[in-house]
């Protein structure tokens, strides 16, 4: 079992290594001159090796990758060229809303899809089972942003429920979590649709091994078997897409803040693209990655413990 | 052989989108950036079948230019991917030991980038363009594929022929090409047909962001940003290009289930059993 989570654990930091090999690389080695991205073509020579300067980028890349790596793993990611202040201030700024945000997506999601796929698994080939596989399925196709303006649409424009975007401020915490309501249904609808389809499969596999039977014949209830015997063994899949899905949330944020106009990270990711912001938007695009390479690696984690057949396989 | 039901659905949605983007390199009902300020906001009339935008320019028009570009992305995307992807599969089947497992490792690394957040990069570093789109997305594309190929390939090359062609002399290369490619190429298809519902999805969700398509060229997704400003105005032009997106995403996504039931028809079973 530690033997199992030390390789893990190596997995994981040698991924994030490689990842960050790779988002220094782009933003830093092949696009040529930075100072001329930021400072545009129009700039005068001088000016641009002013900035190279100021930015050390007269340095060799080996030293300016491991100066960045060595700042990053202390929370200090540079100093932002657009807003002037340090980047690990502007993160921690904007985190709590994305995190907010990507968090309550998760929960409705998992509510909203193992309620979905248990009921569908519970009716199997009747019409409340074909009507939620035939919701599902279009829920996969809806494109978030999409979803963001119809519900916009409906609930701020039309009927006038809820503000169309913004957000004021956890000062005001009924205004903030009114705010928030829109995006994390869109967030959450999408995703909810994937895990629903995965819920019910793994349900369906499950209810017809022999133990459920059993419990059935020991005079358990139907509901009693669904949730306490039939979920708990379906859980392995399931929890493995929930990681995905995560991530898959995480990133989602990024769009679905550019709909709401709401001011967490994705949106600052946006900003700092249009303000040629190079050393916000790196730190940014490494911070993101981490969120996906994190919970891939929980996933992993939660394998063994959810299942003690594998944790004894793998000790 | 009867068509699943999916399968028929999702071909006849492939068909109306891809045949609009085709229709649209030789025919659009008016010149899809024809500008008339005067007709701006004009309701679905003759004329006009779906309205104008806020330019007055044909809405229909642009739809089908802009189904034209996402299916250029998306086959240029997901060809190269798949490509790339499956050679690198077939290599590492072939090869097995510690080639196998760099370039496994390796294309773990492509599961850490979600294709946005991959584009978003891109797009940061070289600027946005369609270009950038495309490289983000078949980049994204290569280890879903070497992952689908080598498990598929795996499998074949445990078949007695692969070991008759061997006995016979083949070299890998040539089992490769000749045994292992036309055995696999049923879920490396599937596969494909679902990556280009993911291509379709992304480069609209870039165009809305503004790192996709670049004015003038027509695109769903930035059609739709342009609408956002415009919702309390003209409420329709938020409608149709989303309409589009969900259409041929679908579509792909249905066909590519139901040529997976065609296909597999034992895990077609076992899913419905």
């Amino acid at each position: 079992m530690s033997y199992f989570i030390a390789r893990r654990v190596a997995g994981f930091l040698l991924t994030l290594l490689a990842v960050s090999v790779i988002v220094f690389a782009v933003m830093n080695v092949l696009p040529g001159d930075p100072a001329l991205t930021i400072l545009g073509i129009d700039s005068t020579e001088e000016a641009r090796a002013a900035l190279r300067e100021r930015l050390g980028l007269d340095a060799p890349v080996t030293e300016r990758y491991a100066a960045w790596v060595a700042g990053a793993v202390r929370g200090d990611f540079g100093t932002s060229y657009s807003f002037g202040v340090p980047v690990g201030e502007l993160i921690g700024e904007r985190l709590p809303l994305t995190l907010s945000l990507a968090v309550s997506g998760m929960i409705v999601t998992v509510a909203l899809a193992l309620t979905l796929g248990i009921t569908a698994a519970a009716r199997h080939g009747k019409g409340g089972d074909w009507i939620i596989m035939l919701l599902s399925q279009l829920g996969i196709a809806v494109p978030a942003f999409w979803l963001s303006m119809l519900l916009v649409l409906l609930f701020a424009v039309k009927l006038r429920w809820l503000p169309p975007g913004g957000f004021p401020g956890w000062g005001e915490p009924v205004q903030a979590v009114r705010s928030l309501i829109l995006p994390t249904v869109a967030l959450a609808l999408v995703q909810s649709a994937v895990l629903a389809r995965v819920t019910r499969s793994a349900a369906l596999e499950v209810m017809r091994l022999d133990f459920v039977r059993t419990a059935r014949a020991t005079g358990f209830g139907p509901r009693h078997v669904l949730w306490r015997h039939v979920l708990p063994n379906a859980l392995v899949p399931i929890v493995t897409i929930v990681g995905l899905q995560f991530a898959a949330l995480v990133t989602g944020t990024i769009v679905i803040e550019n709909v709401f106009y709401l001011p967490g990270l994705g949106r600052l990711l946006f900003q700092s693209i249009a303000n040629r912001d190079l050393v916000t938007v790196q730190a940014l695009v490494m911070l993101f990655a981490t969120f996906v390479v994190t919970a891939n690696f929980l996933v992993d984690i939660a394998y063994v413990l959810i299942d003690p057949r594998l944790r004894e396989a793998r000790a | 052989m009867r068509l699943p039901p999916n399968a028929i659905l999702g071909g006849v949605l492939v068909a109306i989108v891809i045949g609009a983007a085709l229709l649209s390199a030789v025919w659009t009902p008016h010149p899809y950036a024809e500008i008339a300020v005067t007709n701006k906001f004009a309701p679905a009339s003759a004329e006009h079948w779906l309205g104008t935008d806020q330019l007055g320019r044909d809405l229909l028009s642009q739809l089908m230019k802009a189904a034209g570009n996402s299916m250029r992305v998306a086959v240029l995307a997901v060809v190269i991917g798949c490509v790339i992807g499956t050679v690198l599969g077939l290599v590492a089947a072939a090869r097995g030991g510690w080639t196998e497992e760099v370039i496994m490792r390796v294309c773990d690394l492509g599961f850490a980038f979600p294709a946005l957040l991959f584009a978003i990069m891109l797009a940061a570093a070289f600027g946005p363009s369609l270009t950038m789109v495309v490289i983000a997305i078949s980049f994204i594309n290569i280890p879903t594929f070497a992952r689908v190929s080598r498990a598929a390939a795996n499998q074949v090359w445990r078949r007695e022929y692969v070991w008759a062609a061997r006995a016979a002399g083949m070299n890998s290369f040539a089992i490769s090409r000749d045994h292992i490619l036309p055995n696999i190429a049923a879920p490396v298809i599937v596969q494909a047909t679902i990556e280009f519902a993911v291509a379709i999805l992304t480069e609209a969700a870039l165009s809305y962001l503004g790192l996709g398509a670049q004015p003038p060229a027509p695109s769903w997704g930035r059609m739709l940003s342009e609408a956002q400003t415009l919702m309390y105005l003209a409420p329709q032009l938020a409608i149709w290009p989303g309409l589009c997106i969900f259409a041929a995403v679908l579509g792909f996504g249905l066909l590519g289930d139901g040529l997976r039931d065609i296909t597999d028809p034992r895990l077609a079973k076992a899913r419905t059993a």
